[in-house]
């Protein structure tokens, strides 16, 4: 009877890992869903759009790099530095090996400090 | 069976390679640069005049209004006076003290260098550019435009030291390299150090100053015009004098991430 009880518990446990790995997953599947269809609407101009979608991608999923990414070109493109460079950071953080996403900040950086430029008086 | 699993393995890798290469997308982007100063209150603008020094061999003053002019009328929503060029050094002489009005009667100020050489020298007309009566009577006269004015030096330089250059070698193959070597060398150029100044025609007080430096060094034997030298020091700096004035945007490419 105890045997049946701890088979029982885990089984509800392996179920409830499960579910929540599932919703998970959904919530990906559907930051990716939003990622892609910002980077379509990016293409054709449509900037405020694309920064709608990547910004419901990373609520959706706040450990989607790429999403940082692209949101940080989309607030860069609508000259929002200090968000660009928020989630250029958030998205290296996520992933410090990505060599497009430290090139891309790396340039962002570079336009960013041709704007800040003080008087050297 | 061994042919289906080579074309399995075919496809699965052409699959792969096109997943790789869609997982990233360049694209083309303008990153909007918004003006350092608003002048949103003035349609015109006066680029009255530089105090210049340095090389004999080009007219700063005249060259830098001209230069200057052009630049705003073809990329600044201002409009732009084509009045007569001040020579500001001739009126620093002429014009007494700050806060003292200015008559024509003036005499001729003291500790005025007839040629200017160095930052000392110029250091001699700053009372000339915080005279908020000499430039609210220019801007009266602008219909209370906005004034840009300042200093230029463009001064020859020249220095010598061992610089890196790369240099092909063939090796007993005849195969080509580039090795970088070091050359003691000597060489000579411009540094040119444009100081703008930007002044409210309305009340002749300074919004904004902003000091730009740039230089080009040539080998010593290459033989270099100032006049040229002078614009392709200027080349780089306009942008960023543009800038003050109007938003600007810069064109690049990013990318964007699946």
């Amino acid at each position: 009877m105890r045997e049946l009880k701890k088979a029982l518990t885990l089984a509800l446990l392996a179920v409830a890992i499960s579910a929540t790995a599932a919703v998970a997953a959904g919530d990906r599947k559907e930051a990716q869903a939003q990622v892609d269809f910002g980077i379509k609407v990016a293409e054709q101009g449509l900037w405020k759009e694309a920064i709608y979608r990547w910004e419901r991608a990373v609520a959706l999923d706040p450990t989607y790099a790429a999403a940082f990414n692209n949101l940080a070109v989309g607030y860069e493109t609508a000259g929002l530095f200090d968000k660009a460079k928020a989630a250029y950071e958030r998205a290296l953080e996520l992933d410090p090996k990505n060599a497009n996403i430290r090139q891309n900040f790396d340039l962002f950086k570079e336009v960013n400090e041709r704007a800040n430029r003080k008087p050297t008086r | 069976m061994r042919t289906a699993n080579r074309l399995a393995s075919l496809a699965f890798v052409l699959l792969a390679a096109s997943a790789c290469a869609s997982a990233s997308l360049e694209v083309p982007v303008e990153t909007p640069i918004k003006p350092k100063i608003d002048v949103s209150q003035f349609s015109r603008v006066y680029v009255a005049g530089f105090v210049a020094g340095g090389s004999e061999d080009v007219d700063g003053n005249l060259e830098s209004v001209r230069l200057i002019r052009n630049q705003l009328k073809n990329k600044s929503h201002l409009k732009v006076i084509d009045a007569d060029v001040l020579q500001l050094m001739e009126a620093a002489e002429r014009t007494p003290a700050a806060g003292v009005t200015i008559t024509d009667a003036a005499g001729p100020g003291t500790g005025f260098p007839k040629a200017v050489k160095d930052d000392s020298d110029l250091k001699a007309y700053d009372p000339l550019f915080a005279n908020t009566g000499y430039w609210k009577r220019i801007g009266e006269e602008m219909q209370g435009a906005l004034i840009v004015t300042g200093s230029v030096m463009f001064t020859p330089h020249s220095t010598q030291g061992y610089v890196q250059k790369e240099q092909e070698v063939y090796d007993t193959f005849g195969r080509r390299q580039v090795v970088p070597v070091r050359t003691y060398m000597e060489r000579k150029g411009f540094i040119l150090r444009p100081k703008f100044i930007f002044i409210d025609g309305r009340t002749g007080a300074v919004i904004y100053t902003e000091t730009f430096r740039e230089e080009v060094l040539y080998a010593a034997d290459q033989a270099s015009p100032a006049l040229s030298t002078y614009f392709e020091l200027m080349d780089r700096v306009v942008p960023a004098f543009l800038s003050t004035l109007s938003s600007q945007s810069i064109r690049g490419t990013r990318t964007l991430l699946r």
